[in-house]
Parts: C-alpha cells; sequence; structure tokens
C-alpha cells in the first residue's frame, strides 16, 4: 500500500506492471476479497443452493441474446411480427439465439421460483436478511413487468390480448383508472405506440433496473452472510483468524460446485432450446404464430405458464376489482414475509409439523392455480381455484398464528450434514 | 458574526432548500409524463367513422374502428328485441344506471332506434372483445341463453343490448360511443354533439 501510494505522485515512475498500475487507482483486492475469495459461505449447502447462480446465468443470456435481437427486430405495429419472422428464417442463426431468449424467459422464472422456494423453506428472509429478501422481491416484480413487456413484441395474437387484458386491470383503480391505462397505452387502445413504448422499456428502463437491483442484491447478502439450510449463523463460531469454522471461501470452493450446476443446467437449457422450444404451446403459445388482429379475441386466451397461478387468482373471483386486488395482493403479500414468520427457528428442519404442512399446502396451491390458469375458466375449474385462492391466502395469513404456536425442534450449534 | 452555530436558521435553509428541489423535481417530471400521454396524432384518429348500414340484414352485425377500438353495428330483428324485455331478471343493470352510455342511449335497448343497436367490441371486465352468439339455446351456454355477447377470456355474459349478466366478472353493460344516423342509414360513429 505504502509503496502504491508512492506511485500515483505526479511526477514519480511508475513501478510493476498493469496490475500494479490499476491496483493503485481501484480497490480491485479488497473487493475481490470481500466478495469472492474471502466471502465465506456454509460449507453444507446443498442443491437448492445452486439457482441464485443460475439466474445470474440467466440474466446473462438474456442480455447477450437480446442485444442482438434488437439488431434486427422492428417495433412497430407494421413490421414487428414480419420481423420476428425475419430473423427466425432469414437471419443466420437469427432462430438459435431467438428460442435462447424465449426459453430465456421460462428458464428465468422456473430458476427463480425455485431460488424463492429455497429462501421460503430455509428461513432465509428472517432477520437479519429481511432487506435482502425484499429486494428479490422487487427484482421478481421487474422481472414480472420484464417478461410481460417483451411478450407484447412479437406482435402476435396473444401478445396483443395478453397485454389488452393486463393493462385493463389497472383500469379498476377507482378513480385514476382510465386516465392511467391511457398514459401507459399512450393511445385509446393497444396500437403502434403502445408496442414502441413497451420496447424502449423492455430493452433500456427494465434491464438497467434490474441490473441495478441485481448488484444491491448481492451487495446486501454479503453484508450479513448467506444463510444455510440449518438456518443457524455461522459467524457465530469462528477461527483464531475470524473465519468462520462452518465457512468456506466463495471461492474456489462454491464456485467450483456452481460450475457443475451451470453445466447441468445448460445442459438442459439446450435440450429445451434445440428439441422443444416451444414446449408443447407453453413457452411460445400457438395463438401467437398468428399476427396481432384486433377485431378478434382468440377463443382461449392464457399468459404464459409463469403468471398462471396469479392469473387463476384473478378468474376465481366473480368481480372485476376485487379480482384485480386479490391478484395484485398476492403477488404483493411474500414481501411481508419477515414479519409474517414469527418462528423462533429459521429453518423448515427444525419448525413444526403446521409449518410443514402449510408450505406443503402452499406448494400445491401454487402449482395446482398454476394448473387452473391454463385451464377454460369455467365449471369445477372457477371451484378449485377458489379453492386454491382460500388456500395461497391463508398459507400468508395465518403464518403469525402457527409460526409461533408450533413446537419448534432443538438447533444445532453447529452446521449438519444429510447425505 | 459569531462562531456558534445557528441550529434552527441551518434547519430552516436544509428543508428550504429540499423543499425547492422537490417542486423543481416535480416540474421536471411534467415534459416527461406529458410524453407518455396519448399524441396529438392518436387524438386525431378520434375523428368520426361513419358506417353504411343499409345492406345489412336483419341480425346481422358488422365492426367498425374508432379510435383503434373496435365498435360493433347489430341490426336487431323482431325476435331479438323481444327477447330483451325477457331478458330483465337475468341481467345486473337493467336501466344502465351504473354504465357508460351517452344520455340519448340510457334506455331499455340502450340505443337511438331500438332496431339498431352500437356499442364498443370492448368487454368491460379487460377488454376482450365479446363474441356475437344470437343464436337461442346453445349447446355451450345453456338453455337460459336468448342471444347476446360471450366473453371466451372470463366468461362474461351480455344480452342484445349489451347489458352485462348478474355474477359475471364484467361491472358493467358494454360501453355506447356516441353515435347519430345521418340520413336514414348512415351511422357517424363519435360525433361529439351526438344528437340524432
Amino acid at each position: 500500500m505504502a509503496r502504491a501510494e508512492s506511485d500515483v505522485r505526479i511526477g514519480q515512475q511508475d513501478k510493476g506492471g498493469v496490475m500494479d498500475w490499476v491496483k493503485a487507482r481501484f480497490p480491485l483486492d479488497s473487493m475481490l476479497k470481500e466478495h469472492v475469495t474471502e466471502y465465506y459461505a456454509s460449507k453444507n449447502f446443498n442443491i437448492w443452493y445452486v439457482f441464485g447462480v443460475l439466474s445470474m446465468v440467466v440474466l446473462v443470456i438474456q442480455l447477450l441474446t437480446g442485444i442482438f435481437l434488437t439488431m434486427n427486430y422492428k417495433p412497430s405495429a407494421a413490421e414487428a411480427f414480419a420481423s420476428v419472422e425475419y430473423i427466425m428464417r432469414d437471419v443466420e442463426f437469427g432462430w438459435l439465439i431467438r428460442y435462447m431468449h424465449s426459453t430465456g424467459a421460462s428458464a428465468c422464472f422456473v430458476v427463480v421460483y425455485l431460488h424463492m422456494f429455497r429462501a421460503m423453506m430455509y428461513g432465509s428472509y428472517k432477520k437479519p436478511r429481511e432487506l435482502i429478501w425484499i429486494i428479490g422481491m422487487l427484482i421478481f416484480i421487474a422481472l414480472m413487468a420484464e417478461a410481460f413487456l417483451g411478450y407484447l413484441l412479437p406482435w402476435g395474437q396473444m401478445s396483443y390480448w395478453g397485454a389488452q387484458v393486463i393493462v385493463s386491470l389497472f383500469g379498476a383503480i377507482p378513480g385514476i383508472g382510465e386516465p392511467l391505462v391511457d398514459l401507459i397505452r399512450g393511445d385509446y387502445s393497444i396500437s403502434d405506440i403502445t408496442l414502441n413504448r413497451f420496447f424502449a422499456l423492455h430493452v433500456i428502463a427494465l434491464p438497467l433496473a434490474l441490473i441495478m437491483l441485481v448488484v444491491v442484491h448481492i451487495l446486501a447478502l454479503h453484508e450479513v452472510g448467506s444463510n444455510n439450510p440449518d438456518g443457524i449463523e455461522i459467524k457465530e463460531k469462528k477461527d483464531a483468524d475470524g473465519v468462520p469454522l462452518d465457512g468456506v471461501a466463495f471461492h474456489p470452493y462454491h464456485t467450483s460446485k456452481d460450475l457443475v450446476a451451470i453445466v447441468v443446467f445448460l445442459a438442459i437449457f439446450f435440450a429445451v432450446v434445440f428439441f422443444a422450444p416451444e414446449m408443447g404451446g407453453y413457452f411460445l403459445e400457438h395463438a401467437n404464430f398468428e399476427p396481432a388482429n384486433r377485431l378478434k379475441t382468440p377463443e382461449h386466451i392464457a399468459p404464459v405458464w409463469y403468471f398462471t397461478p396469479f392469473y387463476a387468482i384473478l378468474r376465481a373471483v366473480p368481480h372485476k376489482l376485487t379480482g384485480v386486488v386479490l391478484m395484485g395482493a398476492a403477488v404483493l403479500l411474500p414481501l411481508f414475509l419477515p414479519w409474517l414468520d414469527r418462528s423462533r427457528v429459521r429453518s423448515i428442519r427444525y419448525k413444526g409439523w403446521m409449518t410443514k404442512t402449510a408450505l406443503t399446502l402452499f406448494v400445491i396451491a401454487f402449482i395446482g392455480l398454476g394448473y387452473l390458469g391454463l385451464q377454460p375458466s369455467t365449471g369445477i375449474y372457477v371451484f378449485l381455484a377458489q379453492v386454491l385462492t382460500i388456500v395461497y391466502f391463508a398459507f400468508f395469513l395465518l403464518m403469525p398464528f402457527y409460526s409461533k404456536a408450533e413446537k419448534t425442534k432443538p438447533v444445532p450449534d453447529r452446521v449438519v450434514y444429510h447425505g | 458574526m459569531t462562531d456558534e452555530l445557528d441550529e434552527s436558521r441551518r434547519r430552516f435553509l436544509g428543508i428550504a432548500t429540499a423543499a425547492t428541489g422537490a417542486v423543481a423535481g416535480g416540474m421536471f417530471l411534467v415534459p416527461f409524463l406529458g410524453s407518455l400521454r396519448p399524441s396529438a396524432r392518436a387524438e386525431a384518429l378520434g375523428a368520426p367513422v361513419e358506417v353504411n348500414i343499409a345492406n345489412l340484414e336483419p341480425g346481422q352485425m358488422t365492426r367498425k374502428q374508432w379510435r383503434g377500438r373496435t365498435v360493433y353495428v347489430v341490426r336487431r330483428d323482431e325476435e331479438m328485441l323481444k327477447r330483451i324485455d325477457e331478458m330483465e331478471p337475468l341481467v345486473a343493470d337493467a336501466e344502465s344506471a351504473d354504465s357508460d352510455q351517452p344520455d340519448y342511449a340510457a334506455n331499455k335497448y340502450r340505443s337511438l332506434k331500438p332496431e339498431v343497436l352500437v356499442v364498443f367490441g370492448q368487454c368491460t371486465h379487460l377488454g376482450c372483445a365479446p363474441t356475437p352468439r344470437f343464436e337461442v339455446a346453445p349447446a355451450d351456454l345453456g338453455d337460459k341463453w336468448l342471444g347476446g355477447f360471450f366473453c371466451a377470456c372470463h366468461g362474461s355474459k351480455f344480452d342484445m343490448a349489451g347489458r352485462v349478466f348478474s355474477g359475471v366478472p364484467a361491472p358493467k353493460n358494454l360501453e355506447v360511443p356516441p353515435y347519430r344516423f345521418v340520413g336514414e342509414s348512415v351511422v357517424e360513429i363519435g360525433t361529439e354533439t351526438g344528437a340524432a
């Protein structure tokens, strides 16, 4: 440090190589230490702990393929649909880049949902990690917006009517609803103007916001340290050097484990890209292979699979405003998990039967709603969606009671290995 | 001048600076929010459009775009008009008290002339285009269906006057745009004054 300081004095000869020159001007060493080589995370991480890194991998895939797609895509109502077909047929490797982007959208929600479920299982949202969870929820909401905005761009039938339905949701807000909808669309209907602004938000505003949120998410994580499947603080037991006894450095230990996960993930990802990019209509909906037609709504309209749990809640309520409010609440309720969970322990391993039952029911409700959101809204489907909506809300709203009332198991001092 | 720090003066100046900054920030937002509003060109497309219904047979429907929204024009036959009376117990807002329409369409048939229905083809729930289903009691809609509009998106139902059924997600009757008749068989949609 002393030498580095003297180097930057004007008139002094620079000593050392390029790296020394940089280090005298940028905190490279200390940043690498703090976030990579001397960031200690628990050594008993299991498979659930790979989905954070995988989310970053998907984000990179989306940014990279997105940039190349914008080079050939035309954000206008007259040209959008044809320009996507042009990318698919005439641009060299255009099909690959576009299928990576469309598959990436679904992959993103797969890994993010699993990442969030991990946090729910092991109580990663509990004190002192509330802010990490809140930032994570903001990332999730930004991702939903990003996915929705991007879905309009191909200007197919489902793009158009999906946007029509989702934008109309804001019209249900009393008083300011209608003017707000005009402000979002920039027109009196979903039009060329709407497409143009959705494009701007999809490729500039939200990606910027997402990148910044991800950086803040990781900084907040590294400030308090990662949780682990036992939900105990590894920082409480340290060796003579101040290194947590149950911690191992992020690099090279966790990175080499993550590398395996990334390879497996990419193998599955590209299997989908090459062999089932439409995923039977779940990743790319069949109605979207028809250009947008404002005179005709498709017979069966459903969002892409990752929105269907919330969409099913909207449809379960035969009242416009209540349906919209409940759907919004379903998205926002998890934000309050850090304060809804009153348990003395973090991890599901040491929680009682009530939490275990509740979490199981929640998973069933979430997947069930996801299925029902893809079905027509008639008869038994509506009834089931109503039942599962109640289960979904009960999981969150009753949590202060069952998490406090149940008997928990004693938490060990040090992390435990299973298998 | 003393060396002592005047705390209250400092606080006042701090608040005054912050308040001025907030006002400036708010004014800075005006052009950006303004640019999001429908542009002059988008508003200009709101000029009235004409539909000639001379060739429209009784029981038939035609579509027309106005302000980017689809307008349904239906020539209702005698049977259809008769069935509107029978629908009374099934609809939520029979008198159109809580729905959006020009005053001259706030009647039972929701129109200027009973035989011509002019409504936006846009479900009042979330804006899908309801399908015209003018047949009586089709298999999928049940015995009580006397003809009307069915929205496949979320299952909302409307009768031949665009009145919404009770117990469906849509809260209001189909909206009626301002319109008037120009001569016997030309409907002008988007008329500002709206008098017949």
